[in-house]
């Protein structure tokens, strides 16, 4: 049971006779114009695509079918493995995978330091980390777009230092999304891993070290697998949110990068106009998701004994 | 041999930690830097000017961004208003509602939008409201920016009241005090820290949110993300670069102000228990 | 209670801005294509009000309006094929003979179209073509071929961008290959599909909206674009030329159509007479820098215009064809290969 600071119960009973009243508005905002839509959403996904966006009410495969297998340009060839889309979903999740990576070669060593300063240094510190996210997400990747782009300030600085000759071609590519996903979801990466260090008991790192081990094994052998709850938050909630997203690869990708959420998107909005594909790809993704969170959840209920 | 190490001392983290610094400010940086550009093109340097600054006011499109603006103000604070006051409901009811079936699941429920990628919300949304023939405005917006915001204010407000013992509504309906007594009276205040960054958290997030809102806005109705996202698109322009250095400056605020709130809370707790520690 | 007087003032302050009532009209355009000047001269005119959403391309017009738009906006502005689909959908409104009363303004050749006999639905507001520009910065060679698109020359590899519009798109790339469009023939198709990919591989992006700002940024040295909007690129500084090829180009026409469910029909009826007299159609003429539709609008146009480069094709150039509309199950072909070309 959770405790408070003077060792009383937290969790209690004293509302439980109107916690049915409590919970509801919540229950049913939630229930109604979330879940339900989702539950819409799976719905659509087996259903007819009307020609030139829309839905007739017929029941289908045909949406999960496009996903898997392809049946040639004119749709009566012998199924083959649809490798396109396959590959959309593998292309996010190793960006999204790349994205996790950086964040987390840069965010740990960050967050240790942070939480390794003094008192105030630390506020400090944790501070200058978020006003940056608190900026308009849209205008940090724009920002990053105007910043690598062949005639933008990065390039220019190079050249005239002359440690490069021409541009580098930065904008356009997979790592210009990777450096636009890692710059969106970085505190993500960072904060978790702070709270998780705040807790370490450093005395434990005194012991080993007392006992003549050398640093890097201390790190690696005792304070990581103690913390690894925190890295594993960090890393969660920096690769869910590259999955599904959408302006990292539109603003900073072109055309190779297309990604998950852009496909998506092109089935509502732009020229595709298949809406029960793009239930489909919706429905692909949130299950992948889940998976993770869930994977997630369990390994967090069986670590707290 | 005696330790000659400090073991929270390694090598190249300040390092790393500067650089964290240096990457997540320099592009806002750059941008800050070029709004004071006199020259219309992007890249060449004509001297320093506060013209942009003037016409994100008064200039040809300042009309459509300052209602973009006044929108996304007026969405935020509604959404986070009523996000705040549902959540603070809802966390009442699953920390001090003791234990019922279905509890994990109603956590689950509550935390959804957050676990739900922001595009299928958003696509899931569109085709939800197109089957009911819900008229699509800023009321679909802001219908919209009520559900993704709940999980976000409830969960500052639930870690907080997770943090308050238990003992003090239970002496409060010692004294006969009913339950909309001791939660105005008691709970209330304590939890005020809290409650105030959920709404903070709520706010922000509700004035940040570009794909959901682009996805559910009405014909004519701009927030601004949405705006500065149309007019991006066509070319950073200068206009828009002022525009960020703002709402940059805007965001030091906010997040000061969140600060200076938080700090206050912790010294309330910190009295509040010290009261106590005194009591044994 | 601090939430109760925030809540009371929003909604307080919501609902003045609700209050604003009076006459509106709304207005679903392409982006940059009307100056703001001439919708404030029709406001002060006028007294209606008006907002404005913009679209990128006429795909996604169609899907917007599919997705539930439709009823909330009172006029569009897709192009010529585009016109004849939405007919075909449904989605437009008729206006009555002699409700127009400026309608006499059109020029005779455009009075009737293939794409909306009788002009029932639609008027005239800018016609032009679809072609490419090149930087020639980088590249000094040939560039009135389609080669340059499909088949690029290595310095131009990797350097190009594409519009992000399907119709313009595919009637280029069958341009390009010799063949009719909307073609049925199934070895016809399967070329056009193996050369997309194969030229997409030289591709560095797909956009209309930053089709001229990559140009002038030199992002790319070679984009898809629009004869008014390249002479917009070079006015800010690009150094490019408009192409015209001997395989051909595409040549449009945009239009503004009366939406079926149109909320503030007596308005947009106004609007489409406004947009009708020489004098405005004359505004939007020298801002988009393209060709419009109405009598008389020669003298108010700017000088520079009638000689630009990008509004007189040179000699030997090839057709300047319209985009054709596909019945459905080539349309369903071209989806699938617009889809597999842009994923």
């Amino acid at each position: 049971m959770a405790t408070g600071v003077g060792g009383g119960r937290t969790i209690s009973s004293t509302f439980s006779p109107v916690k049915i009243w409590l919970l509801l508005p919540s229950w049913l905002i939630i229930g109604f114009f979330l879940a339900l839509p989702v539950l819409l959403m799976l719905v659509y996904s087996f259903l007819t695509k009307e020609f030139r966006g829309g839905v007739i009410w017929e029941p289908t495969l045909a949406a999960y079918d496009q996903f898997i297998f392809d049946r040639g340009l004119f749709g009566d060839d012998p199924p083959q493995i649809e490798w396109k889309y396959i590959s959309i979903f593998i292309r996010s999740i190793l960006q999204a995978t790349g994205a996790t990576i950086l964040c987390l070669l840069i965010g740990f060593p960050t967050a240790f330091f942070i939480a390794t300063r003094v008192d105030n240094n630390k506020i400090i510190w944790l501070l200058l980390l978020t006003v940056p996210y608190w900026v308009n997400l849209l205008i940090r990747t724009v920002s990053m777009k105007f910043l690598i782009r062949d005639s933008g300030p990065l390039n220019e600085i190079l050249i005239t230092l002359g440690l490069i000759d021409t541009p580098l071609k930065l904008i356009n590519t997979n790592l210009a999304v990777q450096l636009g996903l890692f710059y969106s979801y970085l505190p993500f990466m960072v904060l978790p891993i702070y709270a998780a260090l705040e807790r370490y008991n450093f005395t434990f790192s005194e012991a080993a070290s007392d006992l003549y081990a050398p640093k890097w094994t201390i790190l690696f052998q005792i304070l990581i697998p103690i913390i690894k709850p925190g890295i594993i938050a960090g890393c969660i909630l920096v690769f869910v949110p590259s999955l599904g997203a959408f302006l990292a690869p539109d603003l900073l990708g072109g055309a190779k990068t297309f990604m998950i959420g852009s496909l998506i998107e092109d089935q509502f909005k732009g020229n595709a106009g298949n809406w029960p594909f793009g239930a489909a790809a919706s429905m692909i993704l949130l299950s992948m998701v889940m998976i993770v969170l869930i994977y997630y959840a369990r390994a967090q209920s069986k670590e707290q004994i | 041999m005696r330790k000659a190490f400090n073991v929270k001392h390694y090598n190249g983290f300040f390092f790393i930690a500067c650089l964290c610094l240096f990457i997540l400010y320099s592009p806002l940086l750059i941008v800050m830097i070029y709004s004071f550009n006199d020259s219309l093109s992007i890249t060449r340097w004509g001297g320093v000017s506060l013209r942009w600054y003037y016409e994100v006011f008064y200039g040809l499109e300042s009309e459509k961004f300052k209602l973009a603006a006044w929108n996304s103000l007026i969405i935020a604070l509604m959404a986070a208003t009523i996000a705040t006051i549902v959540a603070t409901a809802a966390s009442i009811g699953m920390i001090r509602g003791g234990q019922f079936r279905g509890k994990s699941a109603s956590f689950g429920l509550i935390l959804l939008p957050i676990m739900v990628p922001e595009i299928v919300t958003a696509v899931a949304t569109l085709i939800f409201f197109s089957a009911i023939s819900f008229k699509l405005g800023i009321l679909s917006i802001l219908v919209a920016h009520i559900v993704f915001c709940i999980p976000f204010a409830y969960l500052p407000i639930s870690a907080r009241l997770q943090g308050i013992e238990a003992s003090y509504e239970e002496a409060a309906q010692d004294l006969y005090a009913n339950r909309w007594k001791t939660f105005k009276h008691v709970l209330m205040p304590i939890m005020g820290p809290g409650i105030i960054s959920g709404f903070l958290l709520s706010f922000i997030i509700s004035l940040d949110d570009f794909i959901i809102t682009n996805f559910v806005k009405g014909a004519g109705v701009e927030t601004l993300p949405t705006a500065i996202f149309g007019a991006v698109k066509q070319g950073i322009k200068p206009n828009i670069m002022a525009l960020s250095t703002l709402l940059l400056l805007f965001s030091i605020f906010l997040v000061t102000l969140s600060y200076v709130i938080g700090k206050k809370g912790e010294d309330l707790k910190t009295k509040n228990n010290k009261g106590e520690k005194h009591e044994v | 209670m601090k939430f109760k007087t925030i809540v009371v003032s929003a909604i307080f302050a919501l609902s003045i801005n609700v209050a604003n009532a009076g006459e509106k009209l709304s207005l679903y355009h392409w982006f940059e294509y009307i100056p703001q000047e001439l919708l404030d001269k029709f406001e002060s005119e006028t007294g209606i009000d008006v907002t404005m959403d913009t679209y990128d391309s006429n795909e996604s017009l169609l899907a917007a309006l599919k997705a539930g738009k439709l009823g909330s906006y009172d006029l569009a502005v897709p192009g010529d094929y585009m016109v004849e689909i939405l007919a075909g959908e449904g989605m437009l409104d008729t206006i009555g003979d002699g409700e127009l009363k400026n309608k006499s303004n059109i020029e005779s050749q455009w009075l009737d179209a293939s794409f909306d006999r009788g002009r029932k639905h639609s008027i005239p507001y800018q016609w032009g073509s679809t072609s490419f520009s090149v930087n020639r910065d980088v590249y000094k060679g040939n560039i009135n071929t389609t080669d340059i698109i499909f088949n690029p020359p290595d310095e131009l590899k990797g350097k190009i961008n594409v519009l992000d519009s399907q119709g313009e798109v595919m009637a280029l790339a069958s341009l390009h290959l010799g063949i009719p469009q909307c073609s049925n023939d199934r070895d016809q198709l399967k070329a056009l599909d193996s050369l997309l990919q194969s030229a997409k591989t030289h591709w560095a992006s797909f956009g209309s909206d930053i089709a001229k700002d990559v140009l002038v940024s030199g992002d790319v040295a070679v984009g898809m674009i629009w004869n008014g909007f390249s002479s917009k690129a070079r006015e800010e500084g690009a150094n490019i030329e408009y192409s015209y090829p001997d395989q051909g180009y595409v040549v449009w026409m945009d239009n503004v159509v009366l939406l079926k469910d149109a909320p503030n029909r007596k308005n947009a009826l106004i609007f489409m007479d406004f947009i009708l007299e020489p004098e405005n159609a004359a505004a939007v003429t020298n801002y988009a820098q393209y060709n419009a539709g109405v009598k008389g609008v020669t003298k108010f146009l700017e000088p520079a215009l009638a000689v630009m480069p990008e509004n007189n094709p040179r000699d030997g150039a090839g057709a300047g064809v319209f985009v054709a509309v596909c019945e459905q199950s080539t349309q369903e072909v071209y989806d699938q290969m617009w889809t597999r070309l842009r994923s």
